[in-house]
């Protein structure tokens, strides 16, 4: 199956998009949501600022879910949905707008992604704590197993945690320890319910979990990854589940190729990566994706415009149509090398998956997890910053001609109009306004009921759907449930993370540069790392924090979604001397100018630097607004980072002191 | 010559919280002039400028990493300011690398309203000082005890880490979760000396957390001290038992002989300082550690903890 990863702006201009990707030959949906939608607030909420319409697109209500599905037949369209804290009311919605064409339930095909724990660990977009989470997806395999037999209710993505850094081992580890969390709750669930044999729904059960990997761009070792987790998927379908059914038991997984090895120095080499990467899991066919998505080669600039996404779609259509690529058996059957590698790597993976079991889980061992994946991920900036991992165009061959691709007045990229936030904000209440409140309340108030009940019996998957049907809204939902169970805020994973390695020069001399510093200050330099709004991709601002206290600086890292005024009331409080911000959602230009105007509110005066996906016509406006100094992508050298921010400290010292 | 140390000790003694983050950026100072500043500043909130002790409780809270401080301050924190009582809280991390750098996490796991005037939060690193607290913690919790309702102490450890943060709060809390049988193994060898108030965090766990509660009221008895409470909380929906710890605290502060445990606590810290800078040499100066302890024990009992170590340093040069 072919997809792209698609949505932005509004649910019309979306539904405008995927009815002309269908044209174009793609043969399923992929739908991205916006931020607020993925995290569980209403466009109106103040922390949906600067992020409506932007990653994706925004549905806050069962008459958005209606437009976005317009006309397209979705008794025969296969729906894949990135969506995880949310995912039950996604679902619930896109029921009842099935149910208002008279597609039954039992007819819906597609897939919600509903994976929380690599929330936690990589992405950022989970909204309740653990137990209630893994309570929520329990409840929707519980429902769609017996009313949408032929929806994958969750995937089980190992995609993010390579994207955070993971080497191919903590990958195949840590998604399969994920999907024994997964497995066991549901497990509980049945076992609750006298209605069928249990052995016989476990199997239904197990059939129904897909996997959602990555793949990098050494592609051999990426095959090899791939057959490894077949193999030890159904030896724990057979082992741990009693699973028999051959077809129960087959890993199947659909895939998007590795962004993080995407380069914004010389972008068009990324569509080399792009083929590569996808040849990792096409060429045997014993482990052969079932549905591809690959990212555009210009994600690292900025959003993809329909142009770039039709390029990616090209990639896989030519490789399937025009190459030999799927007429032969498996084409690594007796092959000694692939052999070898999948053993090494089965191993590294079994004795990695017995340590997060001695955590008491996946569940249990996010701390941990987190920890690992940010060391890892340390490491392969340490390589590509030293030169030993070679990066075309980035680390190695930088001299490059003008690209023509870029250099229209966008520089290559989609910018979504900024009308959109308000646009939304202003339908949100009007939804509000005309729909019938005392429906919504009581609804509300059964969920709310039923989300406080113990009883295996209750799911939540129906008075969700009843709300959905009602009316509720995105935020209306998410806020019922999030004052049952609580908020929560995930391990950052930086505390734990090793000292960098003896023996770097340059960081040794960044060390002698700051005690320097400590002595002019008095007090050692301090700084905020802080990340505003919803965007959840700490990766870099984990990395900043890291290198910070390695280079001999006291460190302020409170992890993802914050307002404006958090980060001013900590910057204030903690009394530090400079602040990084790290956006990668593409709001930077309203989230900045808002974060700065609540430092000066809170009368704080220090150099703020930013770092995240901003366009180079966006860096003149920051500039503008008060930011010392911009990063991107191809600023990959963080040790010079820090040289920078260490100085502009520096500079701001009165002379006279 | 700037007169902000004293400006800014005026601001505390007239309850003004918005002057504790510049009070704390003097305080953790080590330069010649911000260290004159902070004497400065020290001395008006000393109890000979106030007339009395600072009105704030200084509370120590203590714990093993993992024990589930970070939740329990953030409950007691909605406790106190469900009160209308102004906290600040002074996180000290242990973290300690061979950059010299730290990582303060802690703040994040706090959940306060960033609008919230009454609640000031600070993390510092204790960097390579012995004894778990920070360069100018000690100092900062009595400044700001003029300005704040309460002013929380939080250091990582068990065993060595309470009795530093024993010489500056006026009640200490050591908190343990169930199961973990550390805190009864130090209470019992005596490594740990007896705290003001014990409290057993994750309540929820059941059995376990009753009995953890059961042993340790035992040792306790077992050593003697019959009136140390030992509070069971939890802090998972729906919470409890927190609102019986800040009544226990209440009650130790209540019952203390206020300006003599400040007292002690100013002239032993002043005479840890003067060690730590001056070093063994220092001492023999003084005539040695006893004597220089009888000798502070006869000096204005309103001095601030600054101000005694200046003395210190005068008799040492004499």
């Amino acid at each position: 199956m072919m997809r792209t990863y698609a949505g932005h702006s509004t649910a019309k201009a979306s539904n405008e998009l995927y009815r002309g990707n269908l044209a174009k030959g793609q043969t399923g949906l992929s739908v991205a949501f916006d931020l607020p939608t993925q995290t569980g607030y209403d466009p109106d909420d103040e922390l949906a600022r600067g992020e409506v319409g932007k990653v994706g697109v925004p549905v806050s209500h069962r008459g958005d879910m209606a437009t976005l599905m317009q006309g397209i037949p979705l008794g025969e369209m296969n729906t894949s949905m990135t969506i995880n804290a949310t995912a039950a009311w996604l679902l619930a919605l896109y029921i009842v707008a099935a149910e208002e064409h008279d597609v039954p339930q039992e007819q819906l095909q597609g897939t919600t992604q509903n994976d929380i724990i690599k929330e936690f660990l990589a992405r950022g977009t989970y909204a309740f704590p653990p137990a209630p989470s893994m309570r929520l997806i329990a409840d929707m395999i519980a429902y769609t197993v017996e009313h949408v037999p032929k929806w994958n209710p969750i995937n089980i993505c190992s995609y993010h945690l390579q994207e955070a850094g993971a080497t191919p081992v903590q990958e195949i580890a840590y998604a399969m320890s994920n999907a024994i969390a997964v497995l066991d709750a549901a497990r509980e669930r049945i076992d609750a319910s006298p209605a069928h044999s249990s052995e016989e729904l476990m199997g239904q059960v197990f059939g129904r979990i897909s996997f959602f990997v990555n793949a990098g761009v050494r592609f051999i070792e990426e095959h090899a990854k791939l057959r490894a987790m077949g193999i030890l998927w159904e030896e724990l379908g057979r082992e741990r589940y009693g699973v028999h059914d051959q077809r129960q038991l087959r890993f199947r997984y659909g895939v998007q190729v590795n962004s993080l090895g995407l380069t914004e120095a010389q972008p068009e080499n990324n569509v080399q990566r792009i083929v590569l990467e996808t040849l990792a899991v096409t060429l045997g066919r014993d482990a052969r994706a079932r549905a591809i998505q690959l990212p555009a080669w210009n994600e690292a600039l900025g959003l993809p415009r329909p142009w770039d996404q039709q390029w990616s779609l090209r990639i896989q259509q030519v490789m399937a149509y025009e190459t030999d690529i799927l007429e032969y058996p498996d084409i690594f059957a007796g092959s000694k090398v692939m052999e070898g590698l999948v053993a090494e790597l089965l191993e590294g993976a079994r004795a990695e998956m017995a340590v997060v079991a001695e955590h008491g889980g996946a569940v249990e061992a996010v701390p941990y997890m987190k920890a690992a994946l940010v060391d890892s991920h340390r490491e392969r900036l340490r390589r590509i910053e030293s030169g030993e991992q070679v990066v075309v165009g980035q680390n190695r061959f930088t001299e490059t001609e003008p690209s023509p691709l870029t250099d229209d007045a966008e520089g290559g990229i989609l910018v979504v109009d900024h009308a959109v936030e308000a646009e939304a904000i202003e339908a949100v209440r009007r939804w509000r306004s005309e729909r019938d409140q005392s429906a919504v309340d009581s609804a509300l108030a059964e969920l709310a009921r039923v989300a406080r009940s113990d009883d295996p019996h209750e799911n939540l998957m129906l008075p969700t759907i009843a709300a959905a049907r009602a009316g509720a809204t995105t935020g209306e939902w998410s806020q019922t449930l999030r004052e049952v169970f609580g908020s929560y805020r995930a391990p950052t994973g930086v505390g734990e993370a090793a000292s960098a390695p003896a023996g770097d020069q340059d960081l040794a001399e960044l060390r002698e540069e700051v005690a320097r510093l400590q002595e002019q200050l008095g007090r050692r330099p301090k700084i905020l790392v802080g990340k505003p709004g919803l965007d959840g991709h700490s990766n870099g601002a984990e990395q900043i924090a890291v290198r910070a206290r390695d280079a001999g600086m006291d460190v302020v890292y409170e992890g993802i979604r914050l307002t404006p005024s958090q980060i001013a009331a900590s910057a204030l409080q903690e009394g530090v001397h400079v602040i990084g911000l790290s956006i990668l959602s593409g709001s930077h230009r309203e989230l900045i100018p808002a974060v700065i105007d609540a430092l000066h509110e809170a009368g704080v005066d220090v150099p703020v630097v930013v770092g995240g996906i901003i366009p180079e016509q966006d860096v003149a406006p920051l500039k503008q607004a008060g930011v010392a100094a911009v990063y991107t992508p191809k600023d990959f050298d963080i040790t010079r980072i820090m040289r920078d921010i260490v100085e502009l400290v520096g500079a701001g010292i009165p002379a006279a002191a | 010559m700037s007169d902000q140390g004293a400006a800014l000790g005026a601001r505390l003694r007239k309850r003004d919280l918005s002057a504790a983050p510049a009070t704390l950026n003097l305080l953790e100072s080590t330069t010649a002039a911000d260290r004159e500043q902070a004497a400065a500043l020290l001395h008006e909130v000393s109890p000979a400028a106030l007339n009395q002790e600072a009105p704030g409780h200084i509370v120590g809270i203590t714990g093993p990493p993992g024990a589930g401080k970070s939740t329990l301050l953030s409950a007691l924190l909605h406790a106190w300011r469900a009160q209308e009582e102004s906290v600040a809280m002074l996180a000290v991390d242990p973290s300690s690398r061979q950059s010299g750098g730290s990582l303060l996490g802690d703040r994040a796991r706090i959940d306060f309203d960033p609008a919230d005037r009454g609640v000031f939060i600070r993390s510092t690193a204790a960097g390579e000082r012995l004894g778990g607290l920070a360069w100018g913690t000690r100092a900062a919790a009595q400044a700001l005890a003029a300005a704040f309702d309460v002013v929380v102490i939080e250091t990582v450890g068990v065993g060595q880490a309470e009795t530093d943060i024993a010489d500056v709060a006026d009640t200490v809390a050591v908190v343990v979760q169930p199961g973990s049988g550390d805190a009864l193994q130090f209470l019992k060898s005596g490594i740990m000396e007896i705290p003001d108030v014990l409290v057993v965090t994750k309540a929820d766990l059941g059995q376990v957390a009753i009995s953890a509660r059961r042993d340790l009221s035992a040792a306790l008895r077992s050593l003697g001290s019959r009136s140390t409470p030992v509070i069971a909380v939890s802090s998972l929906p729906p919470p409890s038992g927190v609102e019986e710890l800040v009544q226990a605290l209440g009650v130790h502060r209540a019952n203390l002989d206020l300006s003599e445990r400040r007292l002690r606590a100013r002239r032993g810290g002043a005479l840890t300082d003067f060690a730590n800078e001056h070093g063994e040499r220092g001492l023999r100066a003084l005539g040695g550690r006893t004597a220089a302890r009888s000798w502070l024990a006869e000096q204005d009992r309103g001095c601030s903890e600054a101000a005694l170590v200046e003395l210190l340093e005068r008799r040492m040069g004499r």
